[in-house]
């Protein structure tokens, strides 16, 4: 692709920040199609034009996997996306699913310069824009895997973390096998995250290379009950174990009511709805109920999927109930603002306090706690305290809880000497990601409870680089 | 992988299939269960171990055909591939040397409750049996669940085998005559309910076996849940198995019924489009 020219400095601050294509509103919420549409190759070639290449180039310390920006940016304009590509993941294996879902706006393109007086470079656009065109046009180089080292590795769970972990260690000349309690690999990416902000045949194409690579990816085992950790030491023959299992288990909010049929964790719900593909039941064998008034509970990036999801299967009214106010959400302003656009009803301010069902056991209404912000707490975000008497009921005959979710005891709890938290996360070496048992690593969700896709595969990487000189060790007769 | 090796007719819609799975077997202890898929457009059920051949490596699984995934599952064929076998899931059932226990299993329970059974004998309990069903050839695994019995009553709703009633009656006699020192109830919900609630006054401890829906079987969906002493359970993990004095059986059979229009539907539909299948279930041939 022939590139464009690199403008002096005062033009490039003029070109306007190219926002993304999308399906507008109206026409999206009544498909599961991906929402952004994503650049064409002159949009990129602009958008990169207008990197003001910083020598010392603050986007890249937004980055957690510190991504060489204005190199790959410039690749991009000088119409070199192939090298742009390869750039990139010198520091991230999975570009076309991080330039999607990374909250770049408190990452990479949070300390763009021009974000200062303008809008900062479309970072993740360009990083999705050039891994969609080498997909798409087939030219991905596989890397070289060496001959192999004589190790056997077990990676625990599909998500970010085992992906990129497996990846590293591939690469590294190790024998790797994932091991994932679902059908399907991909963690979050397949069964959280919606086809419409990510779709599955990327993540499905991504585990197809590692296979290329010669990983072997076991679906369909429950580590700590197909196997434990020590029978895939001492019976399967691993030399070393890492845990990438995420943090996979729903909370409640335990008020009255919410065993009521209609009340779903938003991991029931995005499971029904992904992974099993419910909003194509009858063609699938999975049903996923769907109200006509739906509230979802919280306003983190779970609850916007929920919210859309709920949508975009064809309830009527979609409400979002959040103790906090606008400003206090934790989901990425992209998605908080595309919600707002698809007609969600967001009520600020507002705390659940009782879910009401009728004999039958179906939910029917919930009593709601107006709220208003008091002093800050221990995380620096002002309080929410109740306005007493301002209680009042909304019709509702289904009911999201999206509050969060906790590390998953079923592998830890069966693997003795594995060190946790008193949130029963794995305590982990930060510099080697090594837990408390010699030989086990860790990284992710898992370690750091529910965070996001590229920390957890900076962390897997890291554990990679970890296991691969505790193997060197082993190989020397160090540690046993 | 998860070959289908043996696959016989019980009972009118009920099968017994034995299944390539040496991990699982390996790992199988009583009261476990597996999560099967049939293809990739299917749908995760939940279905008990029933047995299990580690040298073998395979495991028994006994199907009652009541919609369009066991009835799907009931046309597939030895030789044929299940798409996913998930398991051993749910923790496996405390067996102690109680004393004598009795078992009581209603319908498809008596498949769950078989190696239930076989670990409280094995155990060195004196084991009781109580079997009930609708008619005759729907009182299941009865020659299996006779061997390891001392004594073994049945009961039929119809009278064609056994005591005509329920198997509540066949317990309420058995609690008449002597005081066991343990019940295991394994059946549908209402009737693990009226089992309970004969015990309890009696103080008798009682296990259940919970049937409720499930997604992923690992805890990770809570759409297993159920009341046990007041308190939210997951069933694919913390159960199967509860104290059936502490359950809330009256949310469970309301939570039983979340999918109803779902399953007519798409019973309804697997049915136009196997006449066969609608022949078998109106007739009840095999
Ligand atoms: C709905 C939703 C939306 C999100 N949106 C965003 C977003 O927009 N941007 C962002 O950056 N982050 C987002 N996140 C967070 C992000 O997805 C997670 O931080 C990330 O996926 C964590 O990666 P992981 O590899 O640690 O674990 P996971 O992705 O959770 O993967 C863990 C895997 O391990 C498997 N597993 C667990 N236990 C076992 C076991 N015992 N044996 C075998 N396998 C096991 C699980 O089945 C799962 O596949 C979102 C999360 C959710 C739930
Ligand atoms: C831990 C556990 C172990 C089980 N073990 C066995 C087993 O060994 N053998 C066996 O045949 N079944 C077992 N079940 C029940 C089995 O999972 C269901 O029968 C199955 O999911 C029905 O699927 P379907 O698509 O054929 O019917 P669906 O369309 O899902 O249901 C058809 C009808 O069957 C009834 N039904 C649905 N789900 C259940 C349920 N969980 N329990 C009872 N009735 C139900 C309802 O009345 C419904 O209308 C077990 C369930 C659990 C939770
Ligand atoms: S990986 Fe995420 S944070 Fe890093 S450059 Fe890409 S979009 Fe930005
Ligand atoms: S801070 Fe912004 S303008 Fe500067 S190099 Fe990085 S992306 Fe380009
Ligand atoms: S089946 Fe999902 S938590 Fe039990």
């Amino acid at each position: 692709m022939t590139g464009l020219p690199e403008l002096p400095k005062k033009e490039r601050t003029k070109i306007p920040r190219h926002h993304i294509p999308e399906q507008p509103p109206e026409v999206r919420i009544r498909n599961f199609q991906e929402v952004a549409l994503g650049y064409t190759p002159q949009m990129a070639m602009e958008e990169a034009q207008r990197c003001l290449q910083c020598p010392d180039h603050p986007c890249v310390q937004g980055c957690p996997v510190q991504i060489d920006i204005p190199t790959f940016v410039d690749l991009v304009r000088q119409g070199e996306f192939a090298k742009a590509v390869a750039k990139i993941k010198e520091a991230n294996t999975l570009p076309a699913i991080c330039g999607r879902v990374c909250p770049q706006e408190d990452q990479c393109e949070a300390l763009c310069v021009l974000g200062k007086k303008f809008s900062p470079v479309g970072i993740g656009y360009l990083e999705r824009f050039v891994a969609d065109y080498e997909r798409q046009s087939g030219t991905v180089r596989m890397p070289e895997v060496p001959p192999w080292s004589g190790h056997k590795v077990a990676v625990i769970g599909s998500g970010p973390a085992g992906l990129t972990c497996a990846a590293d260690l591939a690469r590294l000349g190790h024998k790797v096998t994932i091991f994932e309690a679902l059908h399907k690999p991909g963690g979050v990416l397949l069964y959280g995250i919606p086809e419409f902000r990510l779709p599955k045949a990327i993540v499905e194409y991504e585990v197809e290379n590692l296979k290329k690579m010669g990983v072997e990816i076991r679906t369909n085992f429950v580590v700590g009950k197909t196997a434990t950790v020590e029978e895939l030491f001492w019976e399967y023959g691993y030399d070393a174990v890492f845990f990438g299992t995420g943090a996979g288990l729903p909370s409640f909010l335990g008020i009255p009511g919410e065993e009521l049929i209609g009340v779903l964790s938003a991991n029931e719900f995005l499971t029904r709805v992904n992974l099993m593909k419910g909003y194509a039941f009858p063609d699938y064998d999975t049903p996923v109920p769907v109200g006509r008034r739906v509230a979802v509970i919280g306003a983190g990036n779970v609850a916007m999927d929920c919210l859309r999801c709920a949508k975009r299967l064809g309830a009527e009214e979609v409400m979002c109930i959040y103790r906090r106010t606008r400003a206090e959400s934790p989901a990425r302003i992209e998605e908080l603002q595309r919600a707002e656009e698809e007609g969600i009803d967001f009520r600020w301010l507002s705390a659940p306090l009782e879910i009401y069902g009728n004999a039958d056991g179906f939910v029917t209404g919930m009593k709601i706690q107006r709220m208003e912000l008091g002093e800050p707490d221990a995380s620096g975000r002002r309080r929410p305290v109740p306005i007493p008497g301002s209680e009042y009921e909304i019709a509702v005959d289904m009911v999201i809880v999206a509050i969060g979710q906790s590390p998953n005891p079923l592998a830890t709890r069966v693997t003795p000497g594995l060190q946790l938290d008193r949130h029963g996360c794995i305590i982990v070496d930060p510099e080697t990601q090594m837990s408390s048992i010699p030989g086990v690593f860790a990284g992710g969700d898992i370690v750091t409870g529910a965070a996001t896709v590229i920390l957890a595969m900076g962390a897997g990487k890291k554990a990679a680089q970890g296991i691969h000189e505790w193997l060197a060790k082993l190989d020397r007769g160090e540690v046993s | 992988m998860f070959q289908i090796l043996k696959k016989e007719s019980l009972a009118p819609q009920f099968k017994r299939y034995v299944i390539a799975a040496p991990e699982i077997a390996r790992k199988h202890r009583a009261g476990q269960f597996v999560l099967v898929m049939l293809h990739e457009h299917g749908e995760r059920i939940p279905l008990t171990i029933a047995g299990s051949d580690k040298e073998a490596g395979t495991i028994t699984l006994v199907v009652q055909e009541v919609g369009k995934t066991t009835m799907e599952m009931g046309l597939m064929e030895e030789g044929d591939c299940l798409y996913a076998v998930v398991g051993p899931l749910g923790t496996p059932t405390h067996v102690e040397r109680w004393g004598t226990v009795v078992c009581v299993g209603g319908g498809a329970g008596i498949a769950p409750l078989l190696p239930i059974a076989k670990a409280m004998k094995e155990a060195g309990n004196r084991v009781l049996s109580i079997l009930g069903g609708r008619s005759r050839d729907l009182v299941i695994l009865r020659e299996e669940m006779a061997a390891l019995s001392e004594e073994m009553w049945i009961t039929t709703d119809d009278g064609s085998l056994g005591r005509k009633g329920l198997v509540t009656h066949a317990l309420a006699d058995v609690l008449a005559s002597e005081r066991p020192d343990y019940v295991v109830a394994v059946g549908p919900a209402v009737m693990m309910k009226a089992a309970a609630e004969m015990t309890r006054p009696l103080a008798i401890p009682t296990l259940c076996s919970l049937n409720t829906i499930m997604v992923d079987g690992t805890g990770m969906c809570g759409g297993c849940r159920v009341l046990v002493g007041g308190q939210p359970k997951f069933v694919c993990v913390d159960g199967p198995e509860f104290d059936a004095h502490q359950v809330d059986f009256d949310l469970l059979i309301k939570r039983l019924r979340t999918y109803l229009p779902q399953e007519q539907l798409a019973k309804q539909r697997f049915l136009e489009s196997h006449q066969c299948v609608a022949l078998e279930a109106a007739g009840g041939r095999v």
